[in-house]
């Protein structure tokens, strides 16, 4: 294997997937030879994609058999079609038939394909139900976040429905997406086309400090590779009985009260009392994480 | 879309041993798939694309990608977003690598 690095954010979902796994681990499901296209754009008259923007596959990882999903955020945005929804769920029912170790889900998706909305939508909530019944059944699902598209609407829902969320500073997640803020609330609200306020509000970093990303890693398909073992190591999941659900929403609540007026992550960073917010930016992952942890260490002494 | 399927006499490749696809259906790139066709003394081209109108210039494109490989045998499929004559011959040359050298 190449040791050269892979960036996990340039890489197509099948360099991605392949880079991820155990070399040569590989087997896919309703590959792009089934031609199982999506109807709706070819009613539309838009270019189809063979494999309608995912692949689904089993693999090791690790020597522990797993099973995962990548989508494709170069066609459509990433976005869940009819196809390629009924992929994630096939996956997922195997997932729950088969209790491999674990399910990877390499969300890179603004959610729900428009040109097949209804479809789209309803393909996303059998998804979040094939998540939980997968975890249910005691198999851990995990999310790795890294692509161009992030993980927005739908597939931002299904990430944090994920036993653990592995996230790259490029990495987005959130559910209205920018444009679609500004587009509804005005530029006042949200200005989509300042990348640094894009990234300060939704980027890794930021989901990593507020906890709802579990791992934050190098836009590099290994350290996703190691984050995912790690996972897979001491996954357990999060219990979702009545006293975690109310913990969390304690948290949520504690959350808001301690960053009333926070507009952007480097308020929220100060407030955290992170050293040098302005900078945190320029770190890389190994860093960040660190001055995290300091900051973690401190609150409990 | 614009829909049409070519056909070249060409030697024999020795067949792709399993179906190969490069490349991604984006805004000015495209998706090639290579398969074993039906035909060992040919390779058909079956192209999808969304620029109406450039049919001349992709068979000049694929009349010269067969040109150059053996690409007897082998069943091609393609899914274009308006993709450039350029990228058009570099993705068909970078599938028909793969196909010949890929693993299982």
């Amino acid at each position: 294997m190449s040791t050269r690095r892979m960036s996990y954010f340039e890489a197509a979902a099948r360099a991605r997937a392949a880079g991820l796994v155990d070399a040569g681990s590989l087997v896919e499901f309703c590959p792009p030879e089934r031609r199982r296209t999506s109807p709706h754009l070819a009613r539309l008259d838009a270019p189809v994609a063979f494999d309608d923007g995912l692949l689904a596959a089993r693999a090791t990882l690790g020597g522990h058999p797993v099973l995962l999903a990548a989508q494709e955020g170069k066609f459509n945005g990433g976005a869940v079609g009819e196809v390629h929804g009924a992929k994630i769920c096939g996956l997922l029912r195997r997932a729950w038939a088969e209790r491999p170790a674990a399910v990877l889900l390499l969300v890179d998706s603004g959610g729900v394909r428009l040109h097949e909305a209804n479809a789209g939508l309803i393909a996303i909530s059998e998804i979040m139900r094939g998540v939980l019944a997968v975890q249910a059944a005691g198999v851990p699902v995990l999310a790795l976040v890294g692509g161009s598209c992030g993980a927005f609407g739908g597939m931002g829902i299904v990430t944090r429905l994920c036993d653990a969320v592995i996230m790259s500073e490029e990495g987005r997640l959130g559910l209205s997406g920018p444009e679609v803020i500004e587009t509804v609330k005005g530029v006042g609200e949200f200005d989509a086309r300042d990348r640094s306020l894009v990234w300060r509000v939704t980027g890794g970093k930021l989901r990593r400090a507020l906890g709802e990303a579990t791992a934050l890693v190098e836009d590099d398909v290994a350290a996703f590779r190691a984050a995912a073992l790690d996972c897979l190591q001491q996954a357990r999941r999060a219990s979702a009985d009545l006293a975690a659900l109310q913990a969390a929403q304690a948290a949520l609540e504690a959350r808001h009260a301690n960053y009333p007026a926070a507009r952007d992550g480097l308020e929220i960073w100060r407030a955290m009392g992170l050293a040098d917010a302005e900078r945190l930016p320029m770190l890389d992952a190994q860093e960040f994480n660190r001055r995290l942890a300091a900051l973690d260490t401190e609150r409990v002494q | 879309m614009e829909r049409f399927e070519v056909k070249f006499p060409a030697s024999a490749a020795g067949a792709a041993q399993h179906p190969v696809l490069a490349g991604v259906v984006s805004s000015g790139n495209l998706e090639v798939l290579v398969e074993t066709g039906a035909d060992p003394a040919a390779c058909s081209i079956e192209v999808n694309t969304s620029a109406h109108g450039f049919r001349d210039i992709w068979e000049a494109v694929l009349g010269d990608f067969a040109a150059r490989h053996a690409v007897g045998g082998l069943r091609i499929s393609i899914n274009d977003a308006g993709a450039t004559p350029a990228v058009v011959s570099l993705r068909l040359a970078q599938a028909f690598e793969h196909s010949r050298t890929e693993a299982p």
